[in-house]
């Protein structure tokens, strides 16, 4: 089952997403990125239907490379994660998505963001969040270590407490995560965090 | 499990003596799973009428974007503010419109009419308008906000005795109800000034 949290920390932001491509009992590969880079300073982690997935965040981040060309100013994490929300809304009773996001972003006036959008367009702006079975666990150990202006390394300690709680307690958990922050510097692939490699192909 | 029940409210609308209190719950949930405890449900329209929409967080947010649109339109033809019974009556017609496909929402208006009257009232999902000329509850708590709103109120209360008697009722319903609850927001208006004050109840 996907699992995707995150949280904002001190002038950043982070989220983690498990990496598994999943069909039904079949692993088809364990390195799928989940987490979008949608501009220079935003992220976008989404779970939920492999194909409504990744067809809705490409969507959007041609959107708002195409908002970015004609105005000449990049969208606000607020303004994207809106825009997102009406997109969801506006499909929701005709052709749904099921894609459950989460918005990383960080803009200079305002700082670093996370916006929780459910796959029914629920907006709402909060400091942790995560989606999937995986989230009873992270949600819990989020609000025990969680404080406000956590550094990096206490947020990737959490992280990393978080992705050994599913690995231990969820009984099908993934084996792989991949872990991405947005700051000032922008928004990069922090780290992965991997109990199986893919293996390659051994040549005869 | 209903779709009215899928994300969890409590509102209260109250009159007092030239003055009334809207308040409502602070919690967002995900059916068992609360996912923040600072939703907001309460939207102030214009300084003399407040609207509080409970049932699905999406739809709640669709039609408060809606009716802000309908609202600043009205403002720039008519050079001038809703009347809270006029705004009823949009957000009655706007429901309705949806008769066979609604917003699973219910909301409650609240507000100060000519000569700064207070007017409250509720409607159903497809606007079906109650007014009252003592209280109004909406939510997954309605029943027992009912109880207690009936208990606790008098009429011709001073602004400060109205805010304890809503916050009591509100407070001691959402402790009967899961769904709802996680403190209090509570918004006490007179034709001078508007009190905004959140309440902290069991945390649960």
């Amino acid at each position: 089952m996907e699992c995707v949290f995150g949280l904002v920390g001190n002038g950043f932001a982070i989220v983690a997403a498990d990496t598994s491509a999943v069909h039904s009992i079949l692993v088809h590969k364990s390195n799928e990125d989940k987490i979008m880079v949608l501009d220079s300073h935003k992220l976008i982690a989404a779970s939920g239907e492999p194909g409504d997935r990744v067809h809705f965040t490409e969507y959007i981040q041609k959107n708002v490379a195409l908002y970015q060309f004609r105005n000449g100013i990049p969208l606000t994490t607020a303004a994207a994660a809106n825009f997102t929300r009406g997109e969801l809304a506006t499909a929701l009773r005709k052709n749904p998505y099921s894609v459950n996001i989460l918005l990383a972003g960080y803009d200079k006036e305002t700082g670093p963001s996370l916006y929780y959008i459910d796959y029914i367009a629920t907006l709402h702006k909060v400091d942790k969040g995560a989606f999937g079975y995986g989230s009873y666990f992270s949600l819990s150990m989020m609000d025990r270590h969680f404080h406000s202006g956590m550094s990096l390394e206490e947020a990737v300690d959490l992280v990393d407490k978080c992705i050994i709680e599913i690995r231990t307690r969820l009984v099908v958990a993934p084996p792989n995560f991949v872990i991405k922050i947005v700051d000032k510097d922008g928004a990069r692939e922090y780290a992965w965090r991997e109990s199986i490699k893919d293996m390659s192909v051994i040549s005869s | 499990m209903s779709i009215f029940e899928y994300n969890g409210s409590a509102l209260i609308a109250m009159v007092g003596k030239n003055c009334f209190a809207i308040a409502s719950d602070r919690r967002l949930g995900v059916q068992l799973q609360t996912i923040a405890t600072d939703f907001q449900r309460i939207y102030k329209i214009h300084d003399k009428v407040f609207l509080g929409l409970s049932g699905l967080g999406t739809d709640a947010q669709t039609l408060y974007q809606r009716l802000v649109f309908r609202h600043k339109l009205y403002q720039l033809r008519e050079e001038r503010d809703m009347k809270p019974e006029t705004f009823a009556s949009l957000v009655s017609a706007l429901l309705y419109e949806k008769r066979f496909g609604p917003y699973f929402c219910q909301p409650v208006i609240a507000g100060l009419g000519d000569e700064d009257k207070p007017f409250i009232c509720t409607m159903d999902s497809i606007g079906a308008k109650e007014l009252a000329k003592d209280f109004v509850v909406a939510g997954t708590a309605s029943e027992s906000l009912y109880g207690a709103c009936e208990a606790m109120f008098k009429p011709d209360m001073e602004p400060e005795e109205l805010f304890e008697i809503v916050s009591q009722a509100l407070l001691s319903s959402v402790d009967r109800d899961c769904l709802s609850g996680w403190g209090g927001h509570v918004y006490v208006v007179t034709p001078t000034e508007v009190r905004e004050r959140i309440l902290k109840g069991r945390m649960d």
